[in-house]
């Protein structure tokens, strides 16, 4: 009986430790698959790129067109705005839901729920560890996108601190509601044109595709009631917009909310979710 | 003469094999709707910037949204669908099967899969390309109508050599999954007219991509803004890169070792 109080913070540590432990080795296996197929990956970032390329062509020809500005930013903001921009998409690349629909319909899901560990755990392992080579590949791509389209850059110690935290903060965000998404194939197993529906509303209200102040005061206004903004826009402004300390604080804040909020959704639908689960394949 | 009844009679199993599926006809609905949706945001929210975009009007981007829709339904209904076949096939060595076929290799290839539910991109493309005729005041000529589906089919025939260049590389570099994803990337360059883009991007975009020859192109015919000698150099290029791709995935193919048997 006595023993019980001294092994229980020790199992707590190893634990602990263990967790530590299979994180780093899976995001060692994440590294050097992505470094395997390196030629395969590349291109999967130059198809990436190509979508603030576009955006950015088009906003900053508006800009000259409109004298120098649209929405109070120059050529040379959108093309900072852009250029981070590439940097946070990196950052917040998630395991979709067409992976969980992929994992069930497959029964893949079979062996990873035979393990001690959430197969969430998994997956921001995995995810996480690819980002070293995804943004090591993106620095030539950040350098001539830098010479092509000249940036207007005008950064803080602080700023480039709060985008270190911040772009975590969206990857998280990120991972819960696209997981959350991806748990309703428990349910229909097609979950194509929900993510879809997603994704127009990412892309509309995070800014993903243009900067929120473009659009009308209503719009923004909804954006901030949601938690796209914090995966893109956010991070973003750090380093391309003036923030003050409260606001780059307080963004960090929010973007902590939004990650709860995150799991708790994701906790709870995975209580049910789990129990319709009935594998299929080996 | 047997080739295109060969090419048909794909064609028509293919369709039949897809239209077993009907739940996909209304998510793929759904899929086009929400496209369609962002695209005319997209537009609303430049024209309440701007009046014309590099000498485009409303309307006339409009065209070239629809031509861009109608394009992309053509190439995920018939070509890339194919492209992706192959390439599996070569990876997994099952190509081996559409060789020893007494018709010609290329064809085959390129007809073996159809994914009839994207036509609704298609049917899409058309509507909003009708719509902005009709608010560009309606009269398009004989003449631009025909210049538009030539341009057009000389821009499927050029992606789809674009797409079989790329498919080709397969005997190469076997790993090829992220061809979808690159593709539809660059892909989306076509919602813009190609005047819009710094000159190196133009290049890339009519010549290595040919976008701007399957989009931009029909899109000025059908807004009644295309030199002849445009459509002279789309056909031209047409038949250069047709043949072109053709003595690749012959040299492509020699390198092609079976893995199966």
């Amino acid at each position: 009986m006595s023993t019980t109080p001294i092994t229980a913070p020790l199992a707590q540590v190893n634990r602990l430790r263990s967790l530590v432990d299979f994180y780093l080795t899976t995001m060692r296996t994440a590294v050097q698959q992505q470094f395997q197929y390196r030629a395969a990956t590349y291109m999967y970032l130059v198809g990436m790129v190509a979508e603030p390329v576009i955006y950015l062509v088009v906003w900053s020809t508006i800009a000259d067109q409109s004298g120098g500005t649209v929405g109070g930013l120059t050529a040379g903001e959108f093309a900072a705005y852009y250029i981070v921009w590439t940097l946070v998409r990196t950052m917040n690349i998630v395991f979709t839901p067409y992976g969980w629909e992929w994992r069930i319909r497959e029964g893949e899901l079979s062996g990873q729920l035979l393990r001690p560990l959430h197969p969430i755990h998994y997956d921001l392992a995995w995810f996480a560890g690819g980002k070293v080579p995804w943004v090591l590949f993106y620095l030539p791509i950040a350098v001539v996108l830098t010479l092509v389209f000249n940036p207007t850059f005008d950064v803080r110690p602080l700023e480039v601190a709060v985008f270190g935290v911040a772009v975590w903060g969206a990857y998280l965000i990120r991972t819960f509601n696209q997981t959350a998404l991806g748990l309703i194939c428990f349910w229909t197993t097609r979950v194509g044109a929900l993510f879809q529906l997603y994704i127009v509303l990412e892309l509309l209200l995070s800014g993903r595709l243009v900067p929120l102040t473009l659009f009308p005061e209503w719009v923004q206004t909804i954006a901030w009631f949601l938690p796209f903004r914090w995966t893109f826009y956010f991070p973003i402004q750090t380093l391309v917009g003036d923030l003050t300390n409260a606001e780059l604080l307080g963004g960090l804040a929010m973007q902590v909310f939004w990650t709860v909020v995150g799991i708790g959704v994701f906790s709870l639908v995975w209580r049910y979710a789990i129990r319709r689960y009935t594998a299929v394949g080996n | 003469m047997t080739t295109l009844r060969v090419a048909l009679l794909h064609l028509r199993i293919g369709v039949m094999n897809d239209l077993q599926y009907r739940v996909n006809f209304a998510l793929q609905v759904l899929q086009s709707a929400l496209a369609l949706a962002t695209g005319l945001i997209v537009i609303a929210l430049v024209y309440s910037h701007v009046a014309e975009l590099n000498g485009w009007s409303q309307s006339e981007l409009l065209a070239v949204l629809g031509t861009q829709i109608l394009m992309g339904g053509v190439i995920r209904m018939l070509i890339q669908p194919n492209m992706m076949r192959l390439t599996e096939d070569v990876r997994e060595g099952k190509l081996d099967h559409a060789l020893t076929k007494p018709v010609d290799a290329q064809m085959l290839v390129s007809v073996r899969e159809v994914q009839v539910w994207q036509a609704v991109d298609i049917l899409v493309g058309a509507t909003v390309i009708a719509i902005a005729l009709v608010r560009l005041g309606g009269d398009l000529g004989v003449f631009d109508a025909l210049a538009f589906a030539v341009a057009l089919a000389f821009g499927a025939v050029m992606l789809y050599c674009f797409w079989l260049l790329l498919a080709t590389g397969s005997f190469w570099i076997v790993s090829m999954w992220f061809l979808p994803e690159l593709f539809e990337g660059v892909f989306q360059t076509g919602r813009w007219p190609v005047g819009i883009y710094p000159q190196w991007l133009r290049f890339g975009i009519t010549f290595l991509v040919p976008i701007a020859f399957a989009v931009t192109v029909p899109a000025e015919a059908v807004t009644s803004r295309l030199e002849w000698q445009t459509l002279a150099l789309a056909a031209g290029f047409a038949v250069v890169l047709f043949a072109f791709t053709r003595w690749f995935w012959r040299f492509g193919l020699r390198n092609y070792t079976g893995a199966s048997a």
